[in-house]
């Protein structure tokens, strides 16, 4: 029941919210049914609940993990559409709240599913919701990136759903076994076509990787983070490639449980370490902040996959990552659409001196700054620290160098931006006025963050710990 | 029946490579809504004294690829107002033998993995040869509304692979893949016929301000 409530929420929070006539009640309805949804996700945590349809759909820790970061981070993001939709006018103007509420439940549908084309529907739903708010300045800029933005994501999804029949193929010759319910094909992984198999990983780890932005298929993401507004583009960052990366998690295990691992584990190595390579070299001289963030996120992709394939501590590594890196883009992402949002339309909007004109928001950026890099005591620095033990204790120490050598250049580019954002002239030197929802969210991410790096919760612990060991990993 | 399977695979195959050779925006329209039809009764042919769920199946496709698709296409053309020149990056000779080439290419991987008794000889291959043809048609022309059709053909493709598991999976997935083309086209064109509006042209190689 809880399950479907999950689902239910969202789906019916989306259609009230078109009938809404007030923008203000609009905004309001989206932050308290965000609200519900969280406490629905809060309550799973206490009482799990039980598969429905079945088995289609159940909440594993896996599962679990990715939907509390994205309830959590979407949660956050509605509240802060409350103040941004004062003070700006998105495209999608009644749709806006609608399209948002539809992106949650099919994100929560991907979360929930152990049926892969579930899971694939799902996906599906989450790049066609947030498609028409990026078009949100009805300009030429923005419409390339709309367009970039469909053209790969849809040959993208399209290749993915070819994995999805591939690895049906692979289950056919099995015999027994619900067709691609995950629970039945790691079961009776040692009767999967290995052929197939191979060929359905490499499908969806294409299809997959389009969405989440690994390089090579990352060309989009500068461009639409570019030019949608910050809170969409957080939530992209944050909550949609967190999903796709659950897809990705999923296949693996099943390629692990089938003992293909070392076909997938250099496979996932390189198109991390690619990944990694590629925002290091664009990052250095970037000077549009959000280009700079869709640079940083190909990173933290890149760090996800290569800690799934880097297996062990590895694995831990990366569940742990994708909570972090949800709530720093969190932060990031909204402070940014602050120091925009301050700096005003125009040919040469401010860009700097944050931290003399929006200073709450100028200590934001810098605060997320150092988490986004890795720095500790924030979580990250855990998580990318398991992600380099993982490479360690597997014995590949020119990946573990390469992936320092890698973050010390990201950490450098970053810096040397962002600190121009925050402490760089500011010309007008007038304060401008904050408010306090376009405050508070971020910061409650930026402390989740830091708490992240200081102590886990023990429930919380054992739901990474669980998330690592299907992966073919464990916890420290 | 094998044989009947056999003459529309062929066909299909076919209407791939008349996309690849045509020079008019309609002829591609034409041949992709041929296209739509044949997929539509590859499903009654493959299960002979069809179910309920394959004349479903065929009646949906057969709604969806062969009428409405190519009728939103050719709205989207009036809209637009353009009608020939398909301007491809590549040349129609390069374009055709890299179509042969995918042909051959399907064939040959197909031949490497092991078949189930559902996959009849051709299925698979001409699947997999229609996915790589739509991609090379998204991939090498400009005009956004081919890319487009390349996009169908890459779906089309799909749904031919998917074909071997309408007896085994449940409904989802097909429903999943006529979903995602109806959607996806729709949003494309809405966004094409913005691309028409705002350049007067439906040339993405006019879109080349975003880079780094």
């Amino acid at each position: 029941m809880l399950l479907l409530a999950l689902l239910g929420v969202p789906a019916v929070a989306a259609v009230v919210a078109y009938a809404l006539p007030a923008p203000g009640a609009r905004a309001a309805w989206l932050g308290l049914s965000a609200s519900g949804h969280l406490a629905l996700v809060a309550l799973a945590w206490f009482a799990p609940p039980a598969p429905v349809f079945a088995g289609w759909l159940a909440l594993d820790a896996l599962g679990l993990v990715v939907l509390s970061t994205v309830s959590g981070l979407f949660a956050v993001v509605a509240w802060y559409a409350v103040g941004y939709l004062r003070r700006a006018s998105p495209r999608g103007g009644r749709a806006f709240a609608s399209c948002l509420l539809a992106f949650l439940g099919a994100a929560t549908l991907v979360a929930v599913s152990h049926h892969f084309a579930l899971l694939w529907v799902g996906l599906e739903g989450m790049t066609l919701a947030v498609a028409p708010l990026i078009f949100h300045r009805h300009d030429r800029r923005s419409l390339e990136a709309v367009w970039k933005y469909l053209v790969i994501s849809s040959v993208g999804i399209a290749l993915a759903l070819l994995g999805v029949f591939f690895l049906a193929t692979a289950q056919a010759v099995a015999p027994g076994g619900r067709p691609l319910v995950l629970d039945d094909l790691v079961s009776g992984a040692a009767g999967l076509q290995p052929a197939w198999l191979k060929a359905a990983f490499i499908f969806l780890l294409v299809g997959f990787g389009a969405k989440m932005g690994l390089a090579p298929m990352h060309t989009w993401k500068p461009d639409t983070y570019g030019e949608a507004p910050p809170l969409v583009g957080g939530l992209m960052a944050g909550a949609l490639t967190s999903c796709a990366f659950l897809g990705l998690a999923r296949v693996t295990q099943v390629a692990v449980a089938a003992g293909i691992a070392p076909f997938v584990r250099p496979l996932l190595v390189g198109f991390g370490l690619l990944s990694l390579i590629v925002a290091a070299a664009f990052l250095i001289g970037q000077t549009d902040l959000r280009r700079l963030l869709a640079y940083s996120s190909v990173e933290h992709m890149g760090l996800l996959v290569l800690g799934l394939g880097l297996g062990g501590l590895g694995s831990y590594g990366a569940v742990l990552h994708l909570v972090n890196n949800a709530c720093v883009k969190g932060v990031m992402f909204l402070a940014v659409g602050n120091v925009l949002l301050s700096a005003g339309e125009g040919p040469a909007p401010v860009l700097t001196g944050a931290l003399r004109r929006t200073p709450a928001s100028g200590l934001l950026l810098l605060v997320g700054l150092f988490a986004v890099t890795g720095s500790p005591p924030f979580g990250l620095f855990l998580s990318e620290f398991a992600i380099v033990s993982g490479a360690f204790q597997g014995g590949h120490y020119v990946i573990a160098f390469t992936v320092l050598a890698l973050l010390a250049v990201i950490f450098v580019s970053l810096s040397a931006r962002i600190l121009d954002a925050v402490y760089g002239p500011a010309p007008a030197a007038a304060r401008v006025a904050e408010s306090p929802w376009l405050v508070a969210g971020p910061a409650a991410l930026a402390l989740v963050t830091l708490m992240l790096g200081v102590f886990i919760p023990g429930p919380l612990f054992r739901a990474l710990a669980d998330g690592a060991q299907v992966l073919g990993g464990w916890a420290p | 029946m094998t044989q009947i399977v056999e003459l529309l695979l062929l066909l299909v195959a076919l209407t791939n490579f008349v996309v690849l050779g045509t020079t008019r925006l309609s002829t591609c329209i034409r041949a992709i809504a041929v296209q739509g039809a044949l997929l539509g009764l590859l499903p009654l042919a493959l299960y002979p004294g069809g179910s309920l769920h394959t004349w479903g199946l065929a009646a949906g496709t057969i709604l969806v690829k062969a009428i409405v698709l190519p009728r939103f296409l050719r709205w989207a053309i009036r809209e637009a107002a353009v009608r020939r020149e398909v301007e491809p990056r590549l040349g129609y000779v390069a374009s055709l033998l890299l179509g042969v080439a995918a042909v051959a290419a399907a064939f040959a991987i197909s031949r490497q993995l092991p078949l189930l008794e559902q996959a009849r000889e051709m299925l698979v291959p001409v699947a997999l040869a229609t996915v790589i043809i739509g991609l090379l048609v998204l991939t090498t022309r400009t005009k956004a509304l081919v890319q487009v059709v390349g996009y169908i053909m890459l779906e089309n493709g799909v749904y031919l692979f998917g074909l071997i598991h309408v007896e085994r999976v449940p409904f989802l997935v097909e429903v999943g893949v006529l979903l995602d083309v109806f959607v996806a086209v729709f949003i494309m064109g809405i966004v094409v016929f913005h691309i028409s509006r705002e350049f007067d042209s439906l040339d993405t190689t006019r879109l080349t301000e975003l880079t780094d």
